[in-house]
């Protein structure tokens, strides 16, 4: 655990501003020269509830979410209340502060809102006995009156992260730009002006004992703040994506909406629709007609596209579909991040499934491999899938901007011009052998669009001859059948040999014991890894991105290269090893599982745990919220 | 290149060009009504100027489905119930393609009735023909949602409990702002009204009644059909909302009983189909989107650009 970070949890009722607030303030901090990363926990409830989002920002690299955190800003519950004051959930407002003290590291600093809890109900918490205990530094601050002093009740954010400035001893410039961006007139001057009050009240009021300080730290270059989901569609706009359709599922939503808002201006067409069917049809149609199209979904939304997804695999419709997990089964936690829909991803629709299954670890992979799926679906005309998860679609980063400066993609891949279709090959109708059986390099046979002269063909979901008609014939059966599936050994070729490894190594190459994990694990392995490292282990760490066609080679050769292995995972049936093992047919007795499904994301401190558990026989339990799952034989 | 649009090109089209020079025969049973249904398609196609290549034909599941596999333009034999998402979004993608969903009435009324209601709600612009042969066909003669009121089939052994759907009802609210019913046994007016519906800007939905005399023996294929806008004991205003419903709503009745009244039930001209409303709010860019893959002029915004907001 480093000292030399801030991780600052703001805490409130959800629809407090709490989500917007802390972005500013992340963004201030990435100004300021830090790295950060922003974890956010929230209920599924729209207005109250308890939630918080927490920054850590640092002067290295910071890919995960932290152990804990050292400063708790307080607000209180607003919507705890209504409008006559009265409390409406019983003693909900004093929340915020209640249900954050567990994690709040020793040495930490808590402010809290005077004017919204009660000070009958701190006096419950003993909080007083438990800060000296752990040496905690409380500033009890009448942010709500001083918010409405000066301008209107909601403005308390302000006045808590003017408070936050002046305890960590930061400039207030940072802050007051982006203030400046985001609002005008009247409600930025009140801002303003709250935020210097309490700025000065707090520095006159107050001398600190602490010695946490805002961390320091530089950029070599400009920085954006993102979220995975940012980069999925910033990584779809580039991969030339101009037709979107969906229907709002949390966490997938996200994509959804910045591709619809952007759309307008650059010429894509976004549509919302009647339910998961439709969205995932609709894609096919636009795909068919001539558009690189994506759609996408959560768990139970994505049950509803396999059909189509189906139906794209049979007509070769490239297709790009992403889904956002959440905790399952069925509607499960909406507002909770688990990896459990992993098998059901590449396995959902019936027949022999032909589809590529990326699924990035970081908000650089999120752009790059959406990017490439576009493209691997459009050269080999299948659908390929972006598996993420709720957690990797809200977490903010910072990424150098020049990663984003690249050229766009817009080519259609394997489509034929209305020239090339002269050439082609024809039945004695003039029907285009769109399936036909000489022109198949990397087992794609090249497509023609509805509207091109001498392209007419028929694109059906049954089993088709070569100018798509319907078809038992055994002989075309078998052809038809094996060129699809065979796609994939010819993508699995191209992704060895002509693309860079989708797959990101850490830790010490000849290292003993080997962290396996996928998706957004990914961050929190790489920090334990680190830490295992530093304290004298010997560890490397591999996150897999490619599911299907599976990263054969690479894992096998991992797997080879160290003792034993721990498959790290968020769900509960070790859905991942399973993959490996299946797709490789050994290493079964060499990897052993920590998994998590509680709803919450792995801290790198479970992961060490859980290394010193597993990998170095420790005889100790692990935490509670972790399961282990011992090796088993082939 | 010039990828798209065959449109333009002055020449006589000819129906053959809508056959299949080679197989597939049709496997339809004979004298099922679906034989109509292509015949009227092929007519019309020629006569309301469309080439082949300019006409994609989006079909659900069923023996309906089969339907552009006997028609020689560009087709997509869907899955079962969702031809029209495919199909609009087709016609989202190239607005200048002639988009044609055909499906039966299980397929249409039944396993696709979502998409059904919100395609005619919107007012896509696409031509929808549901063959209503008040059966599942394929699946050898279960009840489907427009078979009559006590129907025997296999699945309802003792009659259907079930009062049947009322299709041209049901469409006009939804805001369908083309609908007719024909009928194969009427091959004339079948021919014109797929013609009309083809034209039309705006969501057509034609209920094509196909008699099945594999499965529904009590098809009524032989009882009169009368022409509603032929007769003067029919006299209403086709473009008057509540005209229309009452019209509808009477010979939705009187369907299952003997006379069958055919004809254009509503037409409303007025109404801008989606397309058109879409590109009012500046979500439907004017060149359609396909084109834009063969344009090389066409700018390609970068995620770089769209930064700012961001740093
Ligand atoms: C998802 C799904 N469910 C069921 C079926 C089986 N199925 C094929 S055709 C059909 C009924 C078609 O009836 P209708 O739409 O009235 O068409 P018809 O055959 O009468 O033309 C059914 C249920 C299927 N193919 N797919
Ligand atoms: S089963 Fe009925 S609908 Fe199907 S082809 Fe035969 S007659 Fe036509």
């Amino acid at each position: 655990m480093s000292d030399d970070e801030l991780i600052w949890r703001i805490a409130g009722g959800s629809g407090d501003g709490i989500d917007s607030t802390s972005q500013n303030f992340a963004k201030a901090l990435m100004r300021s020269g830090l790295d950060v990363f922003t974890h956010r926990h929230y209920p599924s409830r729209i207005r109250g509830g308890h939630t918080y989002v927490e920054i850590r920002a640092a002067g290295h690299e910071v890919q995960s979410r932290g152990d804990g955190y050292n400063f708790l800003l307080s607000l209180g519950d607003s919507f705890a209340r209504n409008p006559q004051e009265e409390a409406y959930y019983g003693n909900e407002e004093i929340k915020p502060l209640s249900e954050n003290l567990d994690d709040l590291r020793e040495g930490g600093i808590i402010v809290y809102d005077e004017g919204l809890i009660s000070e009958e109900d701190v006096a419950d918490l003993d909080l007083e006995e438990r800060a000296e205990e752990n040496n905690w530094h409380v500033f009890p601050m009448d942010l709500r009156g001083l918010a409405k002093e000066h301008g209107r009740e909601v403005m308390r954010n302000t006045a808590g992260v003017g408070v936050t400035a002046a305890l960590l001893d930061m400039e207030l410039d940072h802050i007051e730009d982006l203030m400046s961006d985001a609002m005008s007139g009247d409600v930025l001057e009140s801002n303003l002006e709250i935020l210097h009050e309490a700025y000065e009240t707090t520095k006159a009021e107050y001398e600190f004992e602490h010695d946490l300080r805002a961390p320091e730290g530089s950029h070599e270059t400009e920085q954006a703040l993102l979220s995975g989901s940012n980069a999925i569609a910033y990584g779809a706009i580039d991969g030339g994506c101009r037709f979107i359709s969906g229907y709002p599922m949390t966490p997938w939503t996200d994509v959804f909406t910045i591709l619809t808002q952007n759309f307008p201006d650059i010429g894509g067409v976004s549509e919302q629709v009647e339910d998961e069917i439709a969205a995932a049809a609709l894609a096919v149609g636009a795909s068919h007609a001539g558009v690189k199209a994506m759609s996408g979904s959560s768990g139970g939304g994505f049950a509803l596209m396999s059909e189509p997804l189906g139906l794209a695999e049979m007509t070769e419709t490239p297709l790009v579909l992403v889904e956002s997990m959440r905790a399952g089964p069925s509607t499960g936690m909406p507002t909770k991040p688990e990896q459990g829909d992993l098998e059901f991803v590449l396995y959902t629709s019936q027949g022999d499934s032909s589809r590529v299954v990326f699924a990035p670890g970081n908000i650089e992979e999120a752009y790059e491999q959406t990017r490439l799926a576009f493209d691997i679906a459009w050269e080999y005309q299948i659908p390929t899938i972006i598996i993420y998860d709720q957690k990797l679609s809200g977490e903010n980063t910072n990424v150098d901007v020049e990663f984003f400066d690249r050229e766009p993609e817009p080519g259609l891949g394997a489509t034929l011009t209305e020239e090339e279709l002269k050439e082609a090959a024809h039945d004695a109708s003039g029907k285009f052998e769109r399936f036909g059986y000489d022109d198949n390099e990397k087992n794609v046979s090249k497509r023609s669009l509805p509207g091109q002269k001498g392209g007419r063909y028929l694109a059906t979901g049954n089993e088709h001859s070569p100018v798509g008609h319907i078809s038992e014939d055994p002989d075309n059966r078998v052809y038809q059948m094996t060129r699809r599936i065979e796609k994939l050994d010819s993508i699995r070729e191209e992704l060895d040999e002509e693309r860079p490894s989708n797959q990101t190594y850490f830790g010490e190459e000849d290292a003993e014991y080997g962290i396996i994990t996928w998706g957004s694990s990914q961050g929190a392995v790489v920090e334990a890894v680190q830490r295992l490292n530093e304290s004298g282990h010997s560890v490397k760490g591999l996150s897999v991105s490619d599911m299907m066609p599976f990263a054969e080679q690479e894992v096998t050769e991992f797997l080879e290269s160290v003792d034993e292995a721990m498959v790290v995972e968020m769900n509960a049936t070790a859905q991942f090893r399973g993959l490996i093992q299946k797709e490789l047919g050994r290493f079964g007795d060499k990897m052993t599982s920590l998994l998590k499904y509680n709803g919450n994301p792995f801290e790198p401190a479970e992961i060490v745990e859980g290394y010193e558990v597993n990998l170095a026989d420790e005889d100790r339990e692990p935490t509670a919220q972790v399961r282990i799952e011992p090796a088993a034989g082939d | 290149m010039s990828a798209f649009n065959a449109i333009g090109e002055e020449r006589e089209i000819d129906r053959d060009e809508f056959t299949p020079g080679v197989e597939p025969q049709p496997t339809w049973c004979p004298g099922c009504g679906d034989f109509g249904v292509l015949k009227s398609l092929k007519q019309a196609l020629p006569e309301v100027g469309k080439t082949p290549e300019e006409v994609l034909t989006v079909t659900g599941i069923g023996c309906s489905g089969k339907l552009n596999s006997y028609l020689d333009t560009y087709g997509f034999h869907t899955i079962h119930g969702r031809s029209l998402p495919v199909a609009r979004a087709a016609k989202l993608a190239n607005p200048e393609l002639e988009v044609i969903a055909a499906g039966g009435d299980g397929d249409g009324y039944g396993i696709g009735g979502n998409h059904w209601i919100h395609t005619a709600r919107e007012n896509h612009d696409i031509t929808y023909i549901v063959f209503n042969n008040e059966i599942f066909g394929l699946t050898k003669g279960q009840t489907s949602p427009t078979s009559p009121k006590g129907h025997k089939s296999k699945t309802q052994p003792s009659g259907s409990a079930k009062t049947p759907l009322r299709p041209l009802s049901m469409s006009l609210n939804a805001g369908a702002s083309y609908i007719a019913r024909t009928a194969a046994v009427n091959p004339n007016q079948a021919k014109e009204i797929i013609a009309e519906a083809i034209e039309h800007d705006g969501f057509a939905h034609v209920d094509f009644l196909t008699q099945c005399p594999t499965w529904n023996k009590d098809a009524r294929q032989y009882v009169p059909y009368i022409d509603v806008q032929e007769s003067d004991d029919y006299d209403f205003d086709v473009t008057d909302r509540r005209e229309a419903a009452e019209m509808m709503y009477e010979t939705e009745d009187v369907l299952n009983e003997g006379t069958v009244l055919t004809g254009r039930y509503y037409v409303d001209e007025d109404r801008p189909s989606y397309q058109e409303e879409k590109r009012a709010v500046g979500e439907l860019p004017d060149q359609p989107v396909a084109e834009r893959y063969f344009d090389d002029d066409a700018e390609w915004e970068r995620s770089y650009d769209l930064l700012d907001r961001h740093t």
